[in-house]
């Protein structure tokens, strides 16, 4: 049985587990989008990325596909993690502003601004859809079609598929296209109606970790939100 | 077979066959024909000399009188001279530039004289399609000596050689057998990896084309090694003649007993085949290679488990470059020590690279390790081309850093290169002159490599995205302050967040330049002025009043009309309707168009 030390706690796990279930079983929040316990891990939104190894030759690594190994040193939180995740979801935010998904992700873990141009597309390519459609509903009708920035997930062809029983299972895992944001419909990319919430749980945590999972704050926060306070009294 | 007095040497690697090798051979037998010296003269078509700007090349033996750029019209001459009276052409040899007398031999040629010649030893030596060529100079000896060897034996001798893998990464080679020689679950697999897509590299071509049965010979030795039974060769599809190549050096083998059942008479069994990519760039990545000979779409796979664990079907599978595996031979035939007496401390024996851009002498060309950028490019390239002034070279293929001018003395070796932000790669070295700009440079590398990313890692694919958005938008004139620190942010993301080696040195082209042309960012952003003239968005075309004759050129060459002006007056152009193509500057005499 592969020992591993993940922060600071030494563990031990049974040989074929990941490095996330390793972490998660520890009670370490670690964010995932395009993992989903019922499908392969895939690997393709990088937001569950964790250091190892010791500096200076550390290296990062996605624990959702990262076998636990014997003698593995992991930070899953590392200020390295921490500044690449807020990166990516700066990213994500910028490609499907409309996803309170990625909103609340956004809110969860301080991302205060976007500096790219929003593209209001529907899709992250995480695949969860792709592999929701193969192994769990055993049609297989969609796929990843082209490659680089021209990758898109359709049917073989784009034509209707006959493989396809129209389930909405695809629909049902989305994290894009499941649940618009429905909180303060900012006018900017960045949506941040969480952080307004009184108590802002990221000033007490900032950098370190939310223990609110799922982030119900966009829900409640609505016209409680600071700002829009704020508005209201002028 | 009589011998003969004279072989004439025609290349036939893929640059001299599309400048007309093939019609040079043929009119060579035909004229050879006329003059009834087919007794004592033949005509041999070799694998590429590495010259490939000067093509079609051709090398008279014994003699060693090299002749270049012939055309099929040049051949009656030359036949006629060379080999009835007996006095070379001149006019038809190679004279290095800013020089007036040719050189006629090939070995006093600056390219050649400084090369170090193990892997490319037979190039324009053999016809490559004949066994028998490869054989008379010292071919599958070393696999004859493997046979008598214990596979451990030949991991050791390997090892002391000090190999690393010559596809970029320098994972030492011995070590690599014998992870998968320990693994206990069979059958094994060996592939020879010549999916080779960086752009301006031809290395591998150059060996299939020139010496397939080196690479053959090499996987035979490895399988006995290693304790495999079936191999592939990956190539990719828009290597036709490769292809060919190496598809009849298999057959060949195999009707001499060399593949197959009982090789040598011995207990080995190994098969070779074939497999054709579909012109992906990531699969030249090696789990994404894997992916794509069982048939599934080439996507990189997470590591660990490793391919000599787990690779081709789940079953231990040894993964080498096909330089690697054309060292392997000349490494059992001489011994370990004879390998690692070349090169560095670190990084031994010799190292092809595809030296191209703005140099004299574009080309192949093969040098030990260790040897300085400076001599590459001074020496054997022959300066830059024009006499211009040099400003970077870029090594290690689209995902390598470009090296400033400080860098020309670095020594070429694994380590060095990767500490200064570039790295080995599979050896591409692109020389940039002061008319380059290296914004425009990383833009170029970066839209390579967003197009050819598998898609798969969310940070590799939207982050190379947004980046040549970036990127586009400062050699558009519209870059920001700010944008270099967001470029460098992202290219870092790329680099440590993504899984493969391709996202993983994605980010180089973008950080090597910053690191160390950051003064032409800067000019791009903050002055809207591309130091090299070259970014269309931000130079404008004018008429220097003092030069101008009023010749009227400018005006006749330009597609638009924008440029006016009296016959013997000074002329004008209109920027609004200049389209910025420098047709004018082209053909101006007088260089009185002004580019700024």
């Amino acid at each position: 049985m592969p020992k591993l030390t993940i922060d600071g706690i030494e563990v031990e796990v049974e040989k074929g587990t990941t490095l996330l279930e390793a972490i998660r079983f520890l009670g370490i929040h670690v964010p995932t989008l395009c993992h989903n316990d019922g499908l392969t891990p895939l690997g393709a939104c990088r937001l569950c990325i964790v250091e190892i190894g010791k500096p200076p030759r550390s290296k990062i690594v996605t624990s959702c596909t990262y076998p636990a190994e014997d003698g593995l040193y992991v930070r899953a939180n590392s200020e390295k993690v921490i500044k690449l995740r807020k990166l990516i979801i700066e990213l994500m935010m910028a490609t499907v502003p409309s996803s309170k998904t990625i909103q609340d992700l956004a809110s969860k873990f301080g991302v205060t601004q976007c500096r790219f141009e929003p593209e209001h597309e529907e899709c992250i390519h995480c695949g969860l859809c792709v592999r929701m459609c193969e192994e769990q509903m055993m049609a297989g009708a969609i796929g990843f079609a082209q490659r680089g920035k021209d990758m898109v997930i359709t049917t073989p062809f784009d034509k209707t598929s006959d493989i396809c029983r129209q389930c909405g299972a695809c629909m049902y895992i989305c994290p894009c296209c499941e649940l618009r944001c429905q909180g303060p419909n900012a006018e900017t990319t960045v949506c941040n109606g969480c952080l307004n919430l009184e108590p802002p749980c990221l000033d007490t945590y900032d950098d370190k970790m939310c223990f609110l999972d799922p982030c119900a704050a966009c829900e409640l926060a609505g016209p409680f939100r600071s700002d829009m306070k704020k508005k209201d009294e002028a | 077979m009589k011998p003969k007095r004279t072989h004439i040497l025609v290349c036939t690697g893929t640059g001299c066959v599309s400048a007309g090798a093939f019609d040079i051979m043929e009119a060579l037998k035909t004229e050879i024909k006329k003059h009834e010296l087919q007794d004592e003269i033949a005509v041999v078509p070799t694998g590429c000399n590495g010259f490939c700007e000067n093509g079609p090349l051709v090398l008279f033996e014994p003699e060693g009188i090299f002749y270049r750029r012939l055309k099929v019209q040049d051949i009656p001459f030359l036949v006629e001279e060379h080999c009835l009276k007996g006095r070379p052409v001149p006019s038809l040899m190679y004279t290095p530039p800013k020089e007036k007398s040719p050189i006629p031999a090939m070995k006093d040629i600056e390219f050649f004289k400084h090369q170090k010649l193990v892997v490319l030893r037979n190039r324009g030596r053999i016809d490559p399609e004949r066994i028998e060529d490869y054989i008379a100079f010292d071919g599958y000896m070393g696999l004859a000596k493997a046979l008598e060897m214990s596979p451990e034996e030949i991991i050791e001798e390997v090892k002391v050689s000090g190999l690393r893998g010559r596809g970029g990464a320098g994972f030492p080679t011995g070590t690599k057998w014998q992870v998968c020689r320990d693994q206990p679950s069979t059958p094994k697999y060996l592939v020879c990896n010549a999916d080779e897509g960086d752009p301006g590299a031809f290395m591998d071509r150059s060996v299939l084309e020139a010496d397939p049965h080196a690479i053959i010979e090499g996987m035979i030795i490895g399988a006995r090694a290693i304790g495999a039974e079936q191999g592939f060769i990956y190539v990719r599809t828009e290597y036709p003649l490769a292809v060919q190549r190496i598809k009849k050096a298999i057959q060949q083998a195999e009707e001499n007993g060399l593949l197959g059942e009982g090789i040598l008479g011995s207990d080995l069994k190994f098969t070779l085949s074939v497999v054709q990519g579909a012109g992906a760039f990531v699969c030249g990545e090696e789990s994404a290679l894997m992916q794509s000979i069982m048939g599934k779409v080439g996507r990189p796979k997470q590591r660990p488990p490793f391919p000599a664990q787990k690779g081709l079907w789940g079953k231990p599978t040894n993964i080498n470059n096909v330089e690697t595996w054309a060292n392997i031979p000349q490494i059992i035939l001489n011994g370990g020590e004879w390998l690692a007496g070349l090169g560095t401390e670190n990084s031994k024996g010799t190292k092809i690279f595809s030296l191209v851009g703005k140099v004299n002498n574009t080309g192949l060309v093969e040098v030990p390790m260790g040897i300085k950028i400076r001599e590459i490019v001074y020496g054997i390239g022959g300066g830059i081309l024009g006499g211009r002034k040099f400003k970077a070279v870029q090594t290690g293929g689209p995902s390598g850093g470009c090296l400033p001018e400080s860098m020309l003395d670095m020594p070429i070796d694994y380590e060095s290169l990767k500490s200064v932000g570039s790295m080995m790669g599979s050896g591409g070295l692109i020389v940039m002159d002061d008319k380059t700009c290296m914004v425009d440079v990383a833009r170029y590398f970066t839209d390579f490599l967003a197009h050819e990313s598998c898609g798969k890692c969310f940070t590799c694919r939207k982050g190379l995205e947004r980046m040549l958005e970036i990127l586009t938008n400062i050699c558009d004139g519209k870059g920001k302050e700010g944008d270099v620190e967001l470029l460098e942010e992202l290219a870092i993301m790329v680099k440590e967040a993504s899984m493969c080696a391709l996202g993983q040195t994605a980010g180089n082209p973008v950080l090597s330049t910053i690191r160390y042309f950051r003064d032409e960012y800067d000019a791009h952003i903050r002055e809207r002025r591309c130091p090299a003239g070259f970014c269309k968005a931000l130079i404008t075309y004018s008429i220097l009043e003092d030069k101008c004759v009023g010749c009227g050129a400018c005006a006749r060459a330009c597609p638009v009309d924008a440029i006016s002006g009296e016959k013997k007056q000074v002329h004008k152009i209109d920027a609004d309707k200049c389209i910025k193509c420098g047709a004018c500057a082209e053909v101006c005499k007088f260089d009185a168009i002004d580019k700024s």
